[in-house]
């Protein structure tokens, strides 16, 4: 059973190139910036540290495919076009990314599922014949698995360690698995579900899924992460920061 | 030779004193209050600078400033580690903050109301952190000084990164101007503030001086603070918000207007702006925490169990 959306008007094509360079580069940028909603708000300073830093690398990340896809589109456009003068309707990123944070437990299920993901996509792109890309890919796949040894290892923490901590593991795995199916595969699913065994965490018996994030057709949570994240841009059109 | 004299000697030599080292139990208490409130401002001062992560202007600033917090936070680690070589926990020292009994520097009770406050945070309150941090570098505990010389390589770098966030305002748009001119004229005064009471009403001074602990006086760092700060907003074409700051050439200083001590002291007694909601957010996520730290020490402890 999937849920997806009515085809409506893109503001703008791209050509799948393009397309595939954005959606990557908005899957990173809306993960950064929900993790920089935690900066200060952790459980601990070593965990605001790591949450940090996990930020700033999805950042990095983003930063160097929208400036590679402003290259390779060849109109001048920059970081900051791609990220802060897009609608809504023009972001590509997948559904999952853009969930809020809710309790740590959400924050770490939504990373775990990602983390896996990154790491399946980089590592297949990293070895590819475009050698900006294979760059890029070549160091976000290293990042990929500094992020899933974070995450992988709070899940299990939080699914074996106290009843409260299992029952939050376990209601974030159900809240978030509707927006799996824009990053599942086989090799995802053997991943996810060899961490869920040891983490003692249960995949939901449940086949609805929610998709659309690659057309643009999102859920009600990213236009307001997006507002907060372009109102000076948008307050101030034209001017250097 | 006995302790006490032995401590002397190392006090006399400019050697440090390690924690190892006997040392009079007033010394050890001043350093602990003294790094402990130190680490709780670093800690504390995420929250301003962190409330503009989520709004930063462009890609690059984005980054900046949320590699700024991480080392906040990062200073905060490495100073409650120095106080724990002084014998207490780094939880303890926080409950302390929680109930109100331990201070933070005051500076982190104003709002950030603009874009132009990251610029001027890193700026003028780096910069008098880093004017009051490099006089620690000298300080007789080496943990501390060697912390200190650690975090002042990178306030330095803050400071650069801010001072240079507000050239960028001051050479744009006259909202850009105006933007960084109110960030000014808001953070002049406590910036000076941060120095402490003048030396003539602070009773610590005296003692921590001879120790050694502190090498450089409230009221001389305050003077080499507004000294070297001056001409910097000469440059950015910023207006400092001061009547009476002149040159003075026969002392060589610029002369300043009189501080607000009312003021001073309404906000380290809690009554700033924003006491009650740096408190109350730290508290929240340090509660709301709890869960997460009980999973943690419940799967270390289990798998402590599992492998013996």
């Amino acid at each position: 059973m999937i849920a997806s959306g009515p085809q409506g008007m893109a503001a703008k094509a791209l050509s799948p190139e393009i397309a595939e360079l954005v959606s990557y580069g908005d899957d990173n940028l809306v993960l950064a910036q929900r993790l920089g909603e935690w900066i200060s708000n952790a459980p601990e300073l070593e965990i605001d540290i790591a949450l940090g830093n996990i930020a700033l690398d999805h950042l990095g990340v983003a930063r160097a495919l929208y400036t590679y896809a402003g290259e390779v589109e060849g109109e001048g456009r920059t970081e900051d076009d791609f990220a802060m003068r897009r609608t809504e309707r023009e972001f590509r990123n997948v559904l999952l990314v853009e969930q809020p944070n809710g309790d740590f437990a959400h924050t770490i299920v939504r990373q775990f599922f990602f983390d896996v993901y990154s790491q399946i996509l980089w590592s297949g792109l990293a070895d590819g014949d475009d050698n900006t890309g294979a760059g890029i890919a070549g160091r976000a796949v290293k990042e990929a698995a500094y992020h899933f040894e974070f995450s992988s290892s709070w899940l299990i923490r939080l699914g074996d360690g106290t009843e409260e901590s299992h029952r939050r593991a376990q209601a974030a795995v159900d809240a978030l698995w509707r927006f799996t199916a824009e990053i599942a595969s086989d090799e995802w699913l053997a991943r996810v579900s060899s961490v869920f065994e040891t983490a003692g965490l249960a995949i939901p018996d449940d086949p609805y899924q929610r998709v659309g994030g690659r057309d643009g057709y999102h859920t009600e949570h990213l236009g307001f992460l997006l507002a907060e994240m372009q109102w000076m841009d948008r307050a101030y059109p034209g001017l250097e920061w | 030779m006995a302790p006490p004299a032995r401590f002397q000697e190392i006090i006399d030599s400019e050697s440090k004193i390690e924690p190892s080292d006997w040392m009079p139990e007033g010394y050890r208490k001043t350093l602990i209050r003294q790094i402990a409130q130190h680490a709780h401002s670093e800690v504390i001062g995420m929250q301003p600078e962190g409330n503009w992560i989520t709004r930063a202007p462009s890609l690059h600033r984005k980054a900046i400033l949320m590699a700024k917090v991480q080392d906040e936070a990062g200073h905060g680690l490495y100073l409650y580690s120095a106080a724990e070589t002084l014998g207490v926990k780094r939880n303890d020292l926080q409950e302390l903050l929680h109930q109100g009994k331990h201070k933070y520097s005051s500076i982190f009770n104003y709002p950030t109301l603009s874009w132009a406050d990251m610029g001027t945070i890193g700026w003028l309150v780096d910069g008098a952190a880093i004017t009051n941090q490099v006089m620690l570098t000298r300080c007789s505990y080496g943990p501390y000084s060697r912390a200190m010389v650690r975090i002042c390589k990178e306030e330095s770098f803050h400071q650069r990164q801010g001072y240079e966030l507000l050239i960028r305002l001051c050479q744009g748009s006259e909202e850009q101007k105006a933007m960084a001119q109110d960030a000014i004229d808001r953070w002049w005064w406590p910036s000076l503030m941060m120095f402490g009471p003048n030396d003539s009403d602070s009773p610590h001074t005296e003692q921590s001086m001879a120790w050694k602990i502190k090498r450089v006086t409230n009221d001389d760092l305050r003077q080499q603070f507004v000294d070297m700060t001056v001409p910097q907003a000469d440059y950015l074409g910023l207006r400092i918000p001061d009547p009476d700051l002149k040159w003075n050439e026969e002392r060589g200083h610029y002369d300043f207007g009189p501080i607000d001590w009312e003021e001073f002291w309404r906000v380290v007694r809690g009554s700033g702006p924003m006491n009650r909601d740096r408190v109350e957010h730290k508290k929240r996520a340090w509660d709301e925490g709890t869960w997460v730290r009980e999973a943690a020490s419940a799967h270390a402890a289990k798998q402590q169990r599992r492998a013996a």
